[in-house]
């Protein structure tokens, strides 16, 4: 159980003492790195988004991206300060894993409310087709390249994006038989 | 009834009502789809949905086959009819209840899905589980893989006809979740393991139990060796159907059985393990072509394995808690609640408010059956996550469908889409 002190697990100095983590600030300085809860996280800079992306597999034989998904911040309690990152409200967050160095990382990148859309990167990993829909369809960021940019489990004529926190739970009006209003 | 004065609905305005999303995919793709090529020109090829009330998808999946003849040029899934929100309704209920909605994700393996979230929520905490906790979770886990492996041998062999084995592997699952509906009291969604420990205890006698199950498993595996495993029919329905390479199996993001079919051996419980997985001893089965027979094969002999470490997990099962004793975490024994002010003050307030979790974010996997089930939890200092993502090995699973059936007959295209075993309620969330 953790203490007080909420922040042990993530507010300890980022030591660069992981390889990935090192090359990757070398090669974009304005990446900032992290560790979260023992785990290597980077924040990267959403214009470098894709190329960062085709670093990890082109250099740092990172084979799958494992998984992309979104996070809206709007209306969290509290929200641990990253420094050197600028936060927004949205937050892109793709795993990466690589089989052969049997190890991952995870890359984020901050998207701000007034523009949110970014690079695909279901050109470097395929894999990521669906997840990029996935967040398009939820949270409405738009993914710059993407062969296939439709919804995926809304249906096609769904206003809104249901996984941001400002869209209000659908409620579909029911209409009993001979009832003279929906309710 | 009214008065009568109702008029009847007219017909243009009946029909207005009804979805034509269906007509409007048939009619002509409108945007490149999956997989590489172009569209052809002309008309020889004929746009053909499959499902989603096709007995063959599973549930709700439906699939656009362009077919020139009987061949498929290329496919598309299409998904999201079981979607029914379960990554908003995860960030409305505490993390005492978050356990009852992922348990329902991945509805074959909910043990897998209650396992990772208990994990990252565990994680997020700083919290480590008493042994017998990990020992149970274990044992547990690996059975609930094994009925969920059963379920697709039954499946399998009902979608190519093989009706017999179908009724084989529901009755060896049907014995395995009798075993879990003794431990946890449900046959399916159990929501037993929780951010941590377990709920309860093994019952009385379940050694005994599992002997007799792990017993009744293996002969059934025998059976259906004896059955299928080399029958000539089955061979030429699978052999060389479906064929996947490793390389755009990892592009594509698939896990589990579907990338192990390909001869890559990776499995997380070996890779990087979690729970007590690297003190156990088990072998990871992978096959070599990456085709239909292989992933069968692959999770057929998947069940021996499990079988192993199940035993093993009953053998060394550590004595002690079944989970942390942290009044703040989990709930007091009910027999403390009628005797102690501060049990039940405690136990109100666990399961009203739940317990809060310092903000932050982590990412937990698990191999569950059908590869890798991750969960990416946010948490902002209150009860209830910020956000709550599963990442369901289906959902990625299934873009490798196009790969396998281009160039397939629409009667491999069944076989193929019972190999990927999707499960619809994880994909669609």
């Amino acid at each position: 159980m953790a203490t007080e002190d909420d922040d042990a697990g993530a507010a300890a100095a980022p030591p660069p003492a992981d390889e990935v983590v090192a090359a990757l600030v070398e090669r974009f300085p304005a990446t900032v790195p992290w560790v979260s809860h023992g785990q290597a996280v980077v924040y990267v800079e959403r214009s470098a988004w894709r190329d960062v992306a085709e670093f990890l597999r082109d250099d740092q034989r990172f084979t799958q991206c494992v998984d992309v998904t979104a996070v809206d911040h709007l209306v969290d309690e509290e929200r641990a300060a990253i420094p050197g990152v600028t936060l927004e409200r949205f937050e892109v967050v793709a795993n990466f894993l690589s089989h052969p160095r049997n190890r991952r990382v995870r890359a984020l990148s901050e998207v701000p409310e007034a523009e949110p859309r970014m690079a695909s990167i279901a050109d470097v990993y395929p894999g990521v087709n669906f997840a990029e829909r996935e967040i398009y369809d939820l949270f409405g960021i738009e993914f710059e390249g993407h062969p296939d940019l439709t919804r995926i489990l809304m249906p096609d004529d769904w206003v809104g994006h249901p996984l941001r926190k400002d869209d209000a739970p659908a409620r579909i009006p029911v209409v009993f038989k001979d009832d003279p209003a929906p309710r | 009834m009214s008065d009568g004065t109702k008029a009847p609905v007219p017909d243009e305005e009946r029909l207005e009502r009804q979805t034509d999303e269906g007509a409007q995919m048939l009619t002509a793709p409108r945007r490149a789809v999956v997989t590489d090529g172009v569209w052809p020109e002309g008309d020889d090829t004929m746009v053909v949905n499959m499902g989603p009330q096709h007995p063959s998808t599973h549930g709700v999946l439906r699939i656009m086959l362009e077919l020139d003849g009987e061949t498929v040029v290329q496919s598309k899934p299409i998904v999201g009819y079981l979607h029914t929100g379960m990554e908003k309704t995860g960030e409305e209920l505490t993390y005492v209840q978050g356990g009852t909605n992922v348990t329902r994700m991945d509805y074959l393996s909910p043990l897998s899905n209650e396992l990772v979230f208990s994990m990252a929520v565990e994680r997020l905490l700083d919290l480590e589980v008493p042994p017998r906790a990990v020992w149970m979770r274990m044992l547990l886990v690996e059975l609930n893989r094994i009925a969920s492996h059963l379920l697709f041998q039954a499946t399998n062999g009902l979608d190519l006809a093989a009706t017999s084995m179908m009724i084989y592997g529901w009755r060896e699952r049907e014995l395995t979740l009798r075993f879990l509906e003794q431990v946890t009291g449900l046959r399916m969604n159990h929501n037993f393991i929780r951010p941590g420990g377990l709920a309860a205890d093994l019952h009385d006698g379940w050694r005994a139990d599992l002997d007799e199950l792990c017993r009744t498993i293996e002969r059934g595996v025998r059976d259906y060796v004896d059955l299928l495993a080399e029958n000539p029919v089955w061979m030429e329905r699978l052999v060389d159907v479906g064929r996947i390479s490793t390389a755009d199996a990892i592009a594509l993001g698939a896990t589990g059985p579907i990338l192990r079919a390909t001869g890559f051996a990776w499995d997380l419980r070996k890779a990087q393990p979690y729970l007590a997985y690297d003190q156990v001893d088990f072998d990871v089965v992978c096959g070599e072509n990456g085709d239909c027979y292989d992933r069968y094969q692959v999770r057929l002999n998947e069940i021996l394995e499990s079988v192993k470490i199940v035993r093993q997990c009953a053998e060394r099962m550590p004595a002690g808690d079944c989970r942390v004793q942290d009044r703040k975490v989990t709930p007091p024994p009910r027999a403390r609640i009628d005797e102690s002010m501060e049990a039940l003050i405690h136990h109100f307030k666990l399961f009203t408010e739940g317990f809060r979790v310092p903000a932050g974010e982590t990412y937990v996997a698990v191999e569950s059956p059908r590869g890798e089930i991750g969960c990416y939890l946010v948490a902002d200092g209150t009860g209830k996550p910020a956000r709550l993502h599963i990442r369901g090995p289906s959902f990625y699973n299934l873009q490798s469908l196009g790969t396998m059936a281009k160039g397939a007959l629409v009667a491999d295209a069944v076989a193929i889409v019972s190999s990927l075993d999707p499960i619809l309620g994880e994909v669609d969330r």
